[in-house]
């Protein structure tokens, strides 16, 4: 019985909790934003609805789910409907190998690293489908600038990762917090961390990198046509991707939920929210750089300070042995 | 016809001593001079000899290099038609020298059964927007021009408006309906068909893409398309098409009074505020002769310039923004804030004050403005310094506008470019120092240049000139002189309660004034001013009536708009935006 209640537990109430708990952090992120962003720029931001503007999210929620659901005449309707549920669910996939405590854990894969680099390629096809279903230029612009931006960015991303897993000697990402519990690896991989950041927010499309949906070229990019919660599906698959990536970085470079005096879980809330509000000042911050310099910056620059990394990461790790 | 002209002998001398290469290559048959309110050589050319003459020009030594201004007249009903060698319609040509630091104007007079004439489209490119103008306004063709069509009225138009017989206001015409037809056909008209440009829709091995970027897209600035043949992202050629914010002013001066029209002005640029009013009341104060106190000059400088730094940081702020950097604009919108408060305590409005006055300003300056002025002055040039490390020493935005949308000297003339976009290419021109008016010459500033031309340069030397902006405003706080806040005379100004109250001819005035509004004497004139995007000139005709016969309304944004094909060929998408951005437009002034 006991054993039965504790399956239940696992395989079902604690991804449930963790989904849940997901969807509403990447909802409230984009109240979070929206206010510290206005707190940077000198103006208020939301603060109307609910103690500090916290019940802006419920109020952009009715209002989102009661929009006219509308599909443009000249869209492809299924690549048009699919697109979206896409990105939610590889971003939500992407979390089941997170571990954000010990035992809070939805899946716990050997190869979680690889795992979620498949995911992250996956979750390109949604912008891509999204801005060819479309049939609308600007779409068609926003799609192809993606293709290539997180193709390419994937490959940094990749190896960077790489140099993390031969310091860890092992795919999966428990074993790695696990490994980090003497020196975190931004000390060892501290070339690895800025690639990986790099690729990152690339990945996440974010300001710098928003090319993919930059609104003073190319209005709103691949999701131009969208309205209604298909438009708010991309939106939230964003700000799910923004924590993720920061989850990452926590969990690959900062130790996890690793630290003391402050129990595992909130260690890493703590570390994650970190790097999702260095995002949001990156945004603040940073103008944009064009199409062809953002790929001339990952192939002739990222690309090789990658491969150094990785060579130089092996040689060091296989130097004893020798 | 009546083709004779007065003897104007003295005039005339004058004129040939302003201009002695040309008048020695002109034989005297083939022009006739007309002396005008601002003193500019104003020649009556046939239609045969505008060709050779203006290519004179542009070849002599010192050439006119820029075509400043090209604009038809109507002469249908002028009164003191006899007095000139003017017939039905008249084009005018208004050139200008950097170099020689002068005007020249050229008119020819076209008769309304031959409305023809050559285009100079070849000897300068920016003719082809002010002929299409001319031709959408008056409907006077101009031969060999290679797309003459409508430029700020839609397709379907009918009618040429600036004609004397089109009705001015919509109640003299059937009530505006739109139905499912009609909306259609004119949804059709604005398709863009590349063909109609002369574009080829695929080139060897792929086919182009055609984008409508605009009207409505976030940087463009309010209502502008520019239609772009795509290959990629790469623009191969692109299309301009303004219009969208057409309101008639040039129209609706013809029909307010002088005074009346003030309003109007300042919603021609609309970030220029009461720079709009400058060039107007200067030129109608020169018309009627009309001698302000050093104290309106001082505050017509003041305000002036406070405008000039209020658009310069919008400018600046979406300038950042275009390139993708959110956050300077919210910054400069809290400073723009600051200063709207101090135009708002001195003239009661914020934007649009329509403050100046034909011989004065509305009001004396309120209690307590110089220590306003004087905070606003101590505070801000800090907090630009802030803003240029966080924008102008930003490297992602340096590689996004260096060598981006560039020019030489030479080409800003040919296109027609003034302001800060010509001055980044090094070309030292500024009205207010090269012909000061309003006292310029008293204030020490310095007219900041770049030798780049590129919107880097540009942005830059806008940067440069709000520090020169609040240079001049502490000079005017420090040394506002006293006297009267409007000029006391009879025809413009209404006259002070202490004499009206005992004075019956002055009474009389101001009813006449208030009751019919101001007259001016006869006369033609242009006045420029270095406005906040440029050169901003109004050319006045005024018949001796209460009304404006003709109102022409030269603005720096509509010449530079036209140079966006040639700065964005063979660039990305993004760095056509980087362009807009930096060209510095606002539609208004554009379409008027």
């Amino acid at each position: 019985m006991s054993d039965f209640l504790g399956d239940i537990t696992g395989d079902f109430i604690i991804p449930i909790v963790i989904l849940v708990a997901l969807l509403l952090a990447g909802a409230w992120s984009t109240w979070l934003e929206r206010r510290i962003l206005a707190w940077w720029q000198d103006r208020l931001g939301p603060n109307r609805v609910g103690p500090f503007g916290l019940l802006q999210v419920v109020a952009d929620m009715i209002k989102i789910f009661t929009k006219e659901d509308w599909i443009p005449p000249f869209a492809d309707k299924v690549l048009f409907v699919i697109a979206p549920m896409i990105v939610m669910i590889m971003m939500m996939l992407g979390f089941a190998i997170i571990p954000f405590a010990p035992g809070i854990q939805i899946a716990h894969f050997d190869n979680g690293l690889l795992f979620l680099l498949a995911i992250s390629s996956l979750s390109v096809y949604s912008i891509m489908l999204a801005g060819f279903s479309s049939n609308s230029k600007y779409a068609l612009l926003g799609a192809m600038r993606t293709a290539a931006q997180m193709l390419s960015y994937e490959v940094f991303m990749g190896l960077a990762i790489m140099g993390i897993v031969i310091v860890a000697d092992s795919f999966s990402l428990s074993k790695i917090v696990e490994a980090q519990a003497d020196m975190w690896f931004i000390i060892a991989q501290p070339l690895g961390f800025f690639l990986f950041l790099f690729a990152g927010i690339a990945e996440s499309h974010r300001a710098p990198f928003d090319l993919p949906e930059a609104e003073t070229e190319i209005v709103a990019g691949f999701h131009t046509e969208y309205a209604s919660m298909k438009f708010g599906m991309f939106f939230i698959g964003e700000y799910l991707g923004v924590i993720l990536i920061s989850a990452l970085i926590t969990t690959l470079y900062f130790g996890g939920w690793q630290g003391p005096w402050l129990p595992p879980l909130l260690w890493f809330i703590l570390k994650t929210s970190f790097f999702v509000l260095f995002f949001i000042l990156l945004r603040a911050a940073i103008p944009r750089p064009r199409y062809d310099q953002l790929m001339a910056f990952g192939w002739y620059i990222l690309l090789p300070l990658a491969l150094l990394n990785l060579l130089v990461t092996a040689a060091w790790q296989l130097a004893p042995t020798l | 016809m009546p083709q004779e002209q007065p003897p104007q002998d003295s005039v005339e001398n004058n004129h040939a001593e302003q201009l002695p290469e040309l008048f020695a290559l002109l034989s005297r048959d083939k022009y006739t001079v007309q002396k005008t309110a601002d003193d500019t050589l104003t020649l009556w050319v046939t239609a045969n000899t505008l060709l050779p003459t203006l290519s004179l020009l542009k070849s002599l030594r010192q050439p006119f290099a820029m075509l400043f201004d090209l604009f038809g007249v109507d002469e249908r009903l002028r009164l003191d038609k006899n007095t000139l060698p003017c017939k039905d319609f008249t084009v005018v040509y208004q050139l200008l020298s950097v170099e020689r630091n002068q005007h020249i104007r050229l008119k020819v007079a076209l008769d309304k059964d031959d409305l023809h004439i050559n285009s100079i489209t070849d000897l300068w490119p920016n003719a082809n927007w002010y002929e299409r103008e001319c031709w959408d306004l008056f409907g006077i063709v101009f031969d060999g021009h290679p797309t003459l069509r409508r430029i700020l009225l839609p397709p379907t138009f009918k009618g040429h408006p600036l004609r004397k017989e089109f009705p001015c206001r919509a109640t003299e015409k059937d009530p505006f309906t739109i139905d499912e037809q009609k909306l259609a056909k004119e949804q059709e008209a604005l398709r863009f068909v590349p063909e109609d440009w002369g574009m080829a829709t695929s080139s060897a091995d792929n086919d182009y893409m055609f984008l409508n970027l605009g009207p409505n897209h976030p940087s463009v600035h309010g209502v502008f398309r520019v239609a772009l043949q795509l290959d990629g992202e790469r623009v191969v050629d692109s299309v301009p098409d303004i219009g969208y914010h057409h309101r008639g002013a040039e129209k609706i001066a013809e029909r307010q009074t002088w005074h009346g029209f003030i309003p109007y002005t300042d919603r021609i640029d609309y970030l220029g505020g009461v720079m709009n009013n400058f060039p107007y009341v200067l030129a109608l104060e020169q018309l009627a002769g009309i001698e302000v106190s050093d104290r309106v000059k001082c505050i017509r400088v003041m305000m002036s310039e406070c405008f000039r730094i209020l658009s310069h940081m919008l400018f600046f702020g979406t300038f950042a923004q275009d390139v993708g950097q959110l956050s300077p604009i919210f910054y400069l919108f809290v400073d723009r804030e600051k200063l709207f408060g101090i135009i708002e305590a001195i003239t009661g409005a914020r934007m649009h004050p329509s403050w100046f006055r034909i011989g004065g300003v509305a009001q004396d300056l309120p209690k307590g403005w110089d220590k306003m002025m004087r905070e606003f002055t101590d505070y801000f040039p800090k907090r630009l310094d802030e803003y240029e490390v966080m924008v102008m020493q930003n490297s992602i935005l340096k590689k996004r506008s260096i060598g981006i949308g560039k020019y030489d000297t030479n080409q800003a003339l040919d296109w027609g470019i003034t302001g800060a976009g010509l001055r980044a290419t090094g070309c030292d021109y500024d009205l207010r120092k090269k012909k000061p008016y309003s006292g310029y010459e008293n204030y020490d500033f310095e007219v900041p240049l770049d030798d780049q031309g590129d919107a880097y340069a540009r942005t830059r030397v806008r940067v440069e000139e709000m520090r020169q902006s609040i240079r001049i405003i502490r000079q005017c706080v420090d040394n506002m002189p006293q006297g009267p806040y409007k000029a006391d005379h009879p025809s413009t100004t209404p006259p002070m309660n202490h004499q009206s109250k005992h004075d019956i001819e002055t009474l009389i005035q101001h009813f006449l004034n208030v009751s019919w509004g101001t007259v001016m004497p006869k006369g033609e004139t242009t006045f420029a001013v270095e406005a906040t995007k440029g050169i901003n000139s109004y050319t006045m005709i005024s018949d001796g009536t209460g009304t404006s016969y003709r109102t022409r309304i030269r603005t720096p944004s509509f010449a530079h708009l036209q140079m966006i094909p040639p700065m964005a060929k063979g660039l990305m998408i993004a760095d056509l935006i980087t362009i807009i951005a930096s060209i510095d437009f606002v539609m208004a002034d554009v379409d008027r």
